[in-house]
């Protein structure tokens, strides 16, 4: 790579606007409901008022006579038709090595319903309105039957949610070394222990899910546009899995997508329906969710029960951690459901910690209730919550300071390999801990504290030093642990006679500011001005693969293979340069967007090299094609470790259980950024939502009857500016050791760092050992009566 | 939404004479037209009152604020003569829902949907207001009757409220975290030797906290409000809040209602 420092093309560390802006802030963006096609017609989903029942008769006969309804379809008629369920992307083993459950997840419901919500008929009509309306003429008869609705107790329900899972068990696995672990209790001076409910939470992307259909004669192929954050793995998994069609017949495009937060992951039932239907129809069919809908049926997040026990020594080192998790997989298992609580959380359980011995058991259970996947953070977040507040629960226990606890048990040394099987590269915890206790003035707490008490506040400082993994990787690896994906990421760079410069990836950008970010980088390295450079994704027409965004893996994983496409742009152009020089390839060095022969004056611009590509008069064509084109895969060889430091201060007040977060302070090292003012906005966002988990957001179903009681924004709380503080945001890099750019991820970190920094302030506020999230204004109100 | 008829007449007569059979006023639409569009609420016509000017306005006069029905929640929080003259009131109209739904909700409107949770009823009662409705006058006491349930007849027409203007008021929300109506709304108003104290949010519908009174009669100060112990019988309980943390925070807020009102 060139020396790029001098170049005044060089946008990397500089927060320049996010292009995109222009077009979502003025009203100009393309979403899927914005796609309006030639004869299009309507799809409304019928769907399940309940829990659980069996599906005794469904009659049709009015609603297809209903005013302008064209077709009716139901799961009988995908069984007719050999439209199989959905797949689950990832194989979890059992402790004993037989592989874990995996019910049938029909895209129509088959002979039972399984959740509030699931989807029982496809109504195809003329217009919006009258496929509802043809949707109340049907009658279904439903015997209802007994809902599981609780985590906790499921597996020892009576009722199973699918007649062929026992215990509505999924799977039940373990991962560490059990011997190791009891043996270092054994010997333990003390041992600290907690139970945690990781709240169950409803994703509420801005955009709803939304999809359109398509069908075209003339050459057999089906269009889906989408609201997906990974349209090539929306195409594979529904060509592959479920429709059996060739991925050449069938075309996905994800436009413009107003957030996903990792529900926009997965195949979802509806696209499926959709795309077979629009070839029965014959037309082309759009369906947008309400937003009951969203909360009803968009794959959820979290729901974790756990217990967490740590053994330590006499100086409170950590020697051992020991961990019990049930996870709701809901009524039927999303896309990558099964990977979220076992392969994203016991591997994170060391966190920035040399706890030489770890196990964990996690059980997965079917309820019914909608499915469960990744959700900002995936796994992360659980396995933080656990491990944070439980390292300060023993910092408590043992008097000990709990920064010093921390510092005390930090991995010093890298690369690490802890006991959950991942081997963390670089990092520096002492430093990001260090930044941030000047940053949040630890110093001065102690007065804030008794300024509070005197106005009858209760004052609590809280910690969380979270470490997390993106950029999922290997291929090969993963593959020997479930994965049925690869996880790597493609890239082209399409230099156009020019020296403009088109770049297609596989990343998908819903939110995070991609084709600013990916232009600094591409400009960068090209030495051209950024406003040349134009990013495509969303499109499997347009670009030649790509796994998604997910994970926080875009720039980490997909700007390296654009990266690495670069690179060989820049290598062809060298040659080229080499003829129009008349010197040796290897004598040509590219800087600053020209290519020269080293230790000369003699050079030559790159719109001239890429001007020669294309019109190859004066060209070594008997050595070289023309053309400047250039594409390239990268599969990661390790994971990237963002990690970092919070400090949360809040105050408390005693009468009202009200918890006001009087800072936030967030130290991250994401290693090296390109455009701090797009990062920035990440942690700012994500700490907005490990906020709304840890105070407000709470996805209740009721026990009995399995109703989501949470079904709209009049009882699901969302947070809001007015919820939160003025953060308090800055950086440490220790660069990632494995990709060119340094980079590790930074679209999560919030989400995963803040709830425990927030619940551990509340209870040092109370004085108080136990407090569930969300700290309602009640249940502190609870905790602090029982203080008094 | 299920197709109706619209009506868009232009007195307070037309509109009463319009309203037949299923036919229902439109106000400012922001509960009505939500419970329409999910199909929660069927409606044959649907009878706008926006055009009608008689049920617009606010006026004070004779230590009266009059307000009309039509007024919208935006204008009573900005109106000069209501913020010198009962500034509680405007300080509870501003702090109605979002800015869309203050620029369009209107006080008639709110107090004919008795909401459990609205805010305007709380000030109704306890300023002791007197509603005005087309034939005749009803007493707040006498106008809450019930979840989304009042005194009107069907058809019976909200034209504009009266509401006597206090020594001292003030009103507290003590908002639900969701949806931000009143998960508690306390507002005191003390009229010379007499107080009287509203809740909202509590119950099926506004009451009047008469333990509450009688102690601030008594003693107009905070503390007077946060020593009563407000019994947790026939108070909601729903996921944001115990009847007993309710009961509660009623005493908690009439007393920092009443620190409002003396600062």
């Amino acid at each position: 790579m060139s020396d790029m420092s001098m170049s005044p093309n060089n946008t990397i560390g500089k927060p320049i606007l996010r292009r995109e802006d222009q077009r979502f802030l003025t009203g100009n963006g393309q979403y899927t409901d914005d796609v309006h096609m030639q004869r299009e017609t309507a799809g409304v989903f019928l769907r399940s008022p309940h829990a659980h029942a069996r599906i005794k008769s469904i009659k049709l006969d009015a609603a297809k006579k209903a005013p302008g309804v064209l077709a009716i379809f139901t799961g009988q008629d995908l069984l007719d038709a050999k439209v199989n369920g959905l797949p689950c992307g990832w194989l979890i083993n059992n402790k004993d090595g037989t592989p874990m459950k995996e019910p049938a997840h029909p895209c129509l419901a088959q002979g039972k319903v399984r959740h509030v919500g699931d989807q029982v008929a496809l109504i195809v009509a003329e217009t919006q309105w009258q496929a509802k309306d043809a949707a109340e003429l049907i009658e279904v008869d439903y015997e209802t039957l007994p809902a599981v609705v609780d985590t906790g107790s499921a597996n020892a329900a009576s009722t199973l949610v699918h007649d062929d899972v026992p215990g509505n068990l999924c799977y039940d696995w373990g991962h560490g070394d059990k011997a190791a672990t009891d043996a270092a209790f054994a010997k333990a001076a003390h041992v600290t222990k907690l139970s945690f409910i990781n709240n169950r939470l409803i994703p509420n992307a801005m955009e709803p899910r939304a999809a359109v259909a398509s069908y075209t004669k003339h050459d057999d192929s089906y269009t889906l546009y989408v609201a997906n954050q990974n349209p090539h793995v929306e195409r594979l998994l529904m060509c592959a899995f479920v429709l059996g069609l060739p991925e050449s017949k069938v075309r996905v495009i994800a436009p413009d997508v107003g957030g996903g937060f990792g529900s926009k992951i997965f195949l979802y039932a509806e696209d499926v329906a959709l795309v077979w239907a629009s070839k029965r129809v014959g037309r082309p069919i759009k369906w947008t969710a309400e937003r009951s809908e969203s909360f009803l049926t968009d794959a959820h997040g979290r729901d974790h029960v756990s217990t967490a026990e740590m053994a330590m020594d006499a100086n409170g080192n950590f020697l051992a951690l020991r961990v019990a998790t049930i996870a709701n997989m809901g009524a039927y298992l999303s896309t990558f459901s099964t990977c979220v609580p076992t392969i994203l959380y016991a591997t994170l359980l060391a966190g920035q910690y040399k706890t030489p011995a770890i196990y964990a058991e996690v059980k997965a259970v079917f309820t019914n209730t909608a499915p469960v996947d990744a959700y900002r953070g995936a796994g992360r977040p659980e396995a933080t919550y656990l491990v944070e507040r439980i390292v300060e629960q023993c910092a408590r226990e043992m008097k000990i300071d709990p920064a010093e606890i921390r510092r005390r048990n930090f991995i010093k040394t890298f690369p690490y390999n802890t006991p959950v099987g991942l081997t963390y590269d670089v990092g520096d915890y002492d430093a990001t801990l260090t930044k941030a206790i000047k940053l949040a003035d630890v110093a001065g707490y102690p007065a804030r504290k008794a300024a509070s008490a005197a106005k009858g506040r209760l004052r609590g400082l809280g910690y969380s030093c979270y470490i997390e993994a993106c950029g999922i990787a290997p291929s090969n690896v993963a593959g020997a642990l479930g994965a049925r994906a690869g996880l790597f990421e493609a890239g082209e760079i399409r230099v156009h006679p020019t020296g403009t410069v088109t770049v297609f990836t596989g990343s998908h950008s819903h939110g995070q500011g991609h084709e600013t970010t990916f232009a600094q980088v591409v400009a960068s390295r090209l030495g051209i001005p950024v406003e040349n450079v134009e990013i495509v994704h969303g499109d499997t027409g347009r670009v030649l693969f790509g796994m998604g965004t997910y994970g926080s893996r875009s720039l980490a994983v997909g700007g390296t293979a654009i990266v690495k496409a670069v690179d060989k742009v820049i290598a062809k152009g060298k040659k080229i340069a080499a003829h129009l020089l008349e010197a040796a390839d290897t004598d040509i060095v590219f800087e600053n967007g020209e290519f020269k022969v080293a230790g000369t004056d003699k050079k030559v611009p790159f719109a001239q090299v890429s001007l020669t590509a294309y019109v190859p008069h004066n060209y070594p064509l008997d050595k070289l094609e023309p053309g400047l084109n250039e594409n390239a895969f990268y599969d990661p060889a390790n994971f990237t470790f963002p990690a970092g430091s919070y400090v949360c201060e809040v105050e408390v007040d005693p009468k009202t259980g009200d918890t006001t977060i009087c800072s936030f302070t967030a130290v991250d090292d994401f290693g090296n950024i390109v455009n701090p003012m797009i990062v920035e906005g990440q942690v700012h966002g994500g700490l907005a939502q490990g906020i709304g988990q840890a105070l407000l957001e709470n996805c209740v179903y009721d026990k009995e009857t399995g109703q989501l009681l949470t079904g709209s924004y009049m009882d699901y709380a969302m947070p809001r500016a007015d919820d939160l503080p003025s953060f308090k945001v800055d950086n440490c890099v220790t660069a990632c050791s494995h990709n060119p750019l340094g980079v590790k991820g930074c679209g999560e970190a919030g989400a995963i760092g803040s709830p425990p920094a927030l619940i551990n302030a509340i209870t040092d506020a109370l004085g108080i050992r136990d407090l569930e999230m969300p700290a309602t204004r009640e249940r502190v109100w609870r905790a602090a009566q029982a203080r008094a | 939404m299920y197709p109706f008829n619209y009506q868009n007449p232009a007195s307070s007569a037309a509109a009463i004479a319009a309203v037949k059979g299923d036919a229902r006023y439109l106000a400012g639409g922001q509960s009505l037209v939500q419970a329409m569009k999910l199909r929660l609420s069927q409606t044959g016509t649907l009878v706008d009152l926006n055009g009608i000017k008689e049920l617009k306005g606010i006026t004070v006069a004779g230590g009266k604020v009059i307000i009309g029905a039509m007024a919208r929640h935006s204008e009573v929080a900005r109106s000069a003569d209501v913020k010198k003259a009962l500034p509680a009131l405007a300080d509870l109209a501003g702090g109605i829902g979002d800015q869309m739904v203050r620029n369009m909700g209107t006080l008639g409107g709110s107090l004919a949907n008795a909401d459990p949770a609205a805010c305007y009823p709380a000030a109704v009662l306890a300023l002791g207001a007197t509603i005005k409705a087309d034939s005749r006058a009803i007493h707040a006491d006498d106008f809450f009757k019930g979840l989304f349930e009042t005194a009107l007849a069907p058809g019976e027409l909200i034209t504009s409220v009266e509401f006597p203007v206090p020594e001292r008021g003030a009103y507290i929300k003590f908002k639900q975290p969701a949806s931000r109506f009143a998960l508690i709304g306390v507002f005191v108003a003390k009229f010379g030797g007499s107080v009287r104290v509203a809740v909202t949010g509590a119950r099926s519908h506004a009451f009047r906290a008469t333990d509450i009174e009688a102690a601030l009669t008594k003693s107009f100060t905070p503390e007077a409000a946060a020593a009563v112990k407000v019994s947790a019988a026939g108070m909601n309980t729903d996921l944001h809040g115990s009847a007993e943390y309710r009961a509660a925070m009623v005493s908690v807020m009439a007393s920092r209602a009443v620190a409002k009102a003396l600062a």
